[in-house]
C-alpha cells in the first residue's frame, strides 16, 4: 500500500492555478523530493497534504485513509517548516514536547499549576520528557534544552525543528525547504544528517526544495513540478539523464543543458547548426526539435566527421577539476558550454576554432511542445517505479558515463 | 549625547533649555498639588510664590485625607476595576484579533471596518445610550456598571491584529500539525508571541480605567464602589470650600502608583506608547 497517493489534485487562487492536476503515488518509506523554481506549487502542493490549506479538486490518502475531511493534527503527519517555525517564548524542551503534549494530556491535565498535580498526569509528563531528551540525545541538541530559539544558530534551530517533528511517530515526515536558510557548508552537512534520519526512522519523507543538489544528493525520486504542473516523476539518475521534458532538462544540471534547434532529414537524422546527428528521432521528415546536449557529452575532437560541431571559443571556465569551454557556433541563439579536460586543454584561449562533438546516443530530442522525443523514450510518470527504473538505467547508460552531476554549490 | 555628531555648546544649551522649559510648564499644575498636600490651610491663600511650605502641614493633610473618606478603598475599587476590565478586554480582544488576521472568512474586512468605526466614537457619545442601558438591565451601581462597558475595546482589537498579522503564518501551521485548536494557537501561541503589544495595551488601558471619571460619575453613586478619580471628587464636594489641603493630599495619592508604575517600567512605557502611536 502506497504511503500517500495524491489523486488528481488542483488548487487555484482566484484565477491563477497553482497545482494543476497533480496525481502522485509515495511508496512506503520512500525519499520522495518535489523539485522546481519558487512559485511552481511545490510547497502548496506539501501543505495541501499536510491539511493546511483545502484543495479545489482532487483527494490526498495517507495510508490508504482519504484524509481530505481531516484536520492537519488528525492526519498524523510531521512538517519541518523553511523558517523553522519554533516557538519564540518556548524553551527547546517545550517546542519539542508540544506535539506530545497535546496529543498525550487532557486537557485539564494541560492547564497551568493544576493540571500538574491532576492524576496520571505526573506519569505522563516524565514519559513526554523522557521521550524528548531521548529525541534530543539522538539530534545531538540535549545540551541546548533550556534556551530559547532566539539564543540558537540556524543550524541548531533547524535540529530542534526536526526533533519537534519526531518526538512522536509520524506516519509521514513532510519537509518545506528545511535546508534553504542554512549556509553552504552546513547545507551539505544537514543534507547527509537527513538521509541518515531517513534511513534510521526508514518512514515516507516527502521533501520539497529549489535546489537540484539537494534533490538529487538525498531522492529515492525526484518530482520535478513546474507552473503548477508535476513534469516528471523518477529517480534521481533518470531525472538527469533521461529528462522526460524540456523543461525539466533546462532545470536540472548546471552548467545548464545547451538546447540546440534542428530540423530531420529525409535520412532519420537531424541538421542543427554545423552539424548533422545520427539520432534516431521517429519523426517525419521536415518536423523541427530541439537537440539537448549536456556539457558533459560533449567532447573536443580533432577530426571533422558530419556529426561535429564548428565554433569559436568565446570564454573558458577553468574550475580546477573541470574546464568548461563556452563556444559560439554560428546559427546556434546561444553559446555551447562543453566539458574539457583540464589538463588536455588548458591552452584553449579567447577567438581559438575549436571542433566538438557528442558521444554517441547522449542527445536528448524534444518535439515542438518541448517534449521528450525519438525512441526508446519511457514514459515520463511510469506507472510502476521499478519498470520506470529498469527502462531508466538503459537510458542513464546509453548517455555516457559522467551523467551524475557533483554537488553544485560552486556554482551557485 | 548619543548622537553621531556632537552639538556646539550653544546650541546643547538651547535645547535643554527648551526642554527644560516646557517639562516644567507641563509639569507645574503637578507640583503646585504636591505643593499644596504638605502647605497649611492659610498659607495655601497666601499671595505669596513659595513652593515649600514654611510651616510643614503635609501630616496633617495626608492623614485627614486618608480619614475622612475611605481613599483606600476608592484605590482597591480603582485597582479591581482595572484589572478586571483589563483581563475583559484581553480575553475578547485576542480571539478576536486572531481572527480577523489570520483566518479567512467572508466579511472578515467588513467586519475589521467595523472595528475602525468603533475605535472612532468618543466614550462621552455613548454616555447616555449606556446609562439607559444599565439602568433597563438594573445594573447601575454595581461593579459592573463600572466594567462591562470597557470589555469590548476596539483599541486592543485593532492593536493585537496589526501585532497578530506579523506572526508568521508558518508558526500557525506547526501549531495546528501539532495539534493545537484554534483557541488553544490563541493563548498558547499568538498572545506570548504578542507580548510587547499585550504589555503596551495593558499600561494604556490601566490608566485610562484609573484616570476616567466621566462614566464612573453616571455610573455609580454608592461610595464605597467609587473609583479614586470619582472618589476626590467626592471629597470635595464633602469637604467643600477652601480645605484645599487635604483634597491635593488625596489627589496625590491617587496619582503616586500610576508615577510609580511609570518610574518603574519607563522603558515598557514608552514602548507602549509608541507602539499604539505607530499602528
Amino acid at each position: 500500500m502506497p504511503s500517500v497517493v495524491v489523486a488528481g489534485i488542483e488548487k487555484r487562487f482566484g484565477d491563477t492555478v497553482a497545482v494543476d492536476d497533480v496525481t502522485l503515488e509515495i511508496a512506503q518509506g520512500e525519499f520522495l523530493t518535489l523539485l522546481g523554481p519558487s512559485g511552481c506549487g511545490k510547497s502548496t502542493l506539501l501543505r495541501i497534504i499536510a491539511g493546511l490549506e483545502p484543495q479545489t479538486s482532487g483527494s490526498v490518502s495517507i495510508d490508504g485513509r482519504v484524509v481530505d475531511h481531516l484536520r492537519p493534527k488528525q492526519r498524523d503527519i510531521a512538517m519541518v517548516f523553511q523558517s523553522y517555525a519554533l516557538y519564540p517564548h518556548m524553551t527547546v524542551s517545550q517546542n519539542m514536547a508540544l506535539p506530545l503534549v497535546m496529543r498525550q494530556l487532557t486537557l485539564a491535565q494541560r492547564l497551568p499549576l493544576i493540571g500538574r498535580f491532576l492524576p496520571g498526569s505526573r506519569g505522563a509528563r516524565a514519559a513526554i520528557e523522557a521521550r524528548v531528551r531521548e529525541v534530543a540525545a539522538a539530534l545531538e541538541i540535549d545540551h541546548l534544552l533550556g534556551r530559547k530559539p532566539g539564543q540558537l544558530s540556524g543550524g541548531q534551530r533547524q535540529r530542534v525543528a526536526v526533533g519537534r517533528a519526531m518526538v512522536r511517530h509520524p506516519r509521514v515526515f513532510l519537509m518545506d525547504e528545511p535546508l534553504s536558510n542554512l549556509d553552504a557548508k552546513l547545507r551539505v552537512q544537514m543534507r547527509a544528517e537527513i538521509k541518515e534520519l531517513h534511513r534510521r526512522l526508514g518512514i515516507t519523507f516527502l521533501y520539497v526544495t529549489h535546489d537540484q543538489a539537494e534533490a538529487m544528493t538525498m531522492s529515492d525520486r525526484v518530482a520535478v513540478m513546474m507552473e503548477g504542473e508535476l513534469l516528471q516523476v523518477a529517480p534521481p539518475k533518470t531525472i538527469y539523464a533521461a529528462p522526460a521534458d524540456m523543461r525539466v532538462a533546462t532545470f536540472i544540471g548546471s552548467p545548464r543543458i545547451n538546447l540546440l534547434g534542428g530540423v530531420v532529414r529525409g535520412d532519420g537524422a537531424v541538421e542543427v547548426p554545423t552539424a548533422v546527428l545520427d539520432v534516431a528521432a521517429g519523426l517525419s521528415a521536415g518536423s523541427t526539435v530541439t537537440v539537448g546536449l549536456r556539457p558533459e557529452s560533449l567532447a573536443l575532437v580533432e577530426v571533422n566527421g558530419r556529426d561535429t560541431f564548428r565554433g569559436t571559443v568565446r570564454a573558458v571556465e577553468h574550475l580546477g577539476a573541470d574546464l568548461f569551454v563556452h563556444a559560439e557556433v554560428e546559427g546556434a541563439a546561444e553559446p555551447v558550454i562543453l566539458r574539457a579536460d583540464p589538463a588536455a586543454h588548458d591552452g584553449l584561449a579567447y577567438g581559438d576554432a575549436v571542433c566538438f562533438a557528442p558521444r554517441p546516443g547522449a542527445a536528448l530530442l524534444f518535439d515542438g511542445e518541448g517534449r521528450r522525443t525519438g525512441l526508446d523514450v519511457p514514459a515520463p510518470c511510469g506507472p510502476s517505479p521499478a519498470l520506470g527504473l529498469r527502462l531508466d538505467d538503459a537510458a542513464f547508460r546509453a548517455a555516457g558515463p559522467m551523467t551524475v552531476p557533483r554537488p553544485v554549490d560552486q556554482w551557485r | 549625547m548619543s548622537g553621531h555628531h556632537s552639538l556646539s555648546p550653544f546650541a546643547a544649551l538651547g535645547r535643554h533649555a527648551t526642554l527644560l522649559g516646557t517639562a516644567l510648564f507641563m509639569l507645574m499644575p503637578f507640583i503646585w498639588m504636591v505643593s499644596l498636600s504638605i502647605k497649611s490651610p492659610g498659607e495655601a491663600f497666601q499671595a505669596r510664590f513659595a513652593l515649600w511650605p514654611e510651616t510643614f502641614y503635609g501630616v496633617e493633610n495626608f492623614a485627614k485625607a486618608l480619614t475622612s473618606v475611605p481613599l483606600a478603598r476608592f484605590m482597591a475599587n480603582g485597582v479591581f476595576v482595572a484589572f478586571a476590565v483589563l483581563a475583559l478586554q484581553i480575553l475578547v480582544a485576542a480571539p478576536c484579533a486572531y481572527a480577523l488576521a489570520k483566518l479567512r472568512f467572508p466579511g472578515r474586512d467588513a467586519l475589521f471596518a467595523l472595528v475602525l468605526i468603533g475605535l472612532l466614537i468618543p466614550q462621552e457619545v455613548l454616555g447616555l445610550p449606556l446609562f439607559i442601558l444599565f439602568h433597563l438591565m438594573g445594573l447601575l451601581d454595581t461593579y459592573a456598571a463600572l466594567i462591562l462597558p470597557f470589555s469590548v475595546s476596539p483599541f486592543a482589537i485593532f492593536l493585537f491584529r496589526q501585532f497578530f498579522k506579523s506572526v508568521p503564518d508558518d508558526l500557525i501551521h506547526a501549531a495546528r500539525l501539532d495539534g493545537l485548536s484554534e483557541l488553544a494557537i490563541v493563548w498558547r501561541i499568538m498572545v506570548p508571541a504578542a507580548m510587547p503589544a499585550i504589555i503596551a495595551f495593558a499600561i494604556l488601558s490601566v490608566i485610562s480605567r484609573w484616570n476616567n471619571l466621566f462614566w464612573p460619575m453616571i455610573a455609580v453613586s454608592s461610595e464605597e464602589l467609587m473609583p479614586p478619580s470619582l472618589g476626590i471628587v467626592f471629597f470635595r464636594d464633602e469637604e467643600a470650600g477652601n480645605d484645599y489641603g487635604p483634597l491635593m493630599a488625596a489627589a496625590t495619592l491617587v496619582v503616586a502608583p500610576l508615577v510609580i508604575a511609570f518610574l518603574a517600567a519607563q522603558k515598557r512605557f514608552i514602548e507602549g506608547v509608541t507602539l499604539s502611536g505607530l499602528k
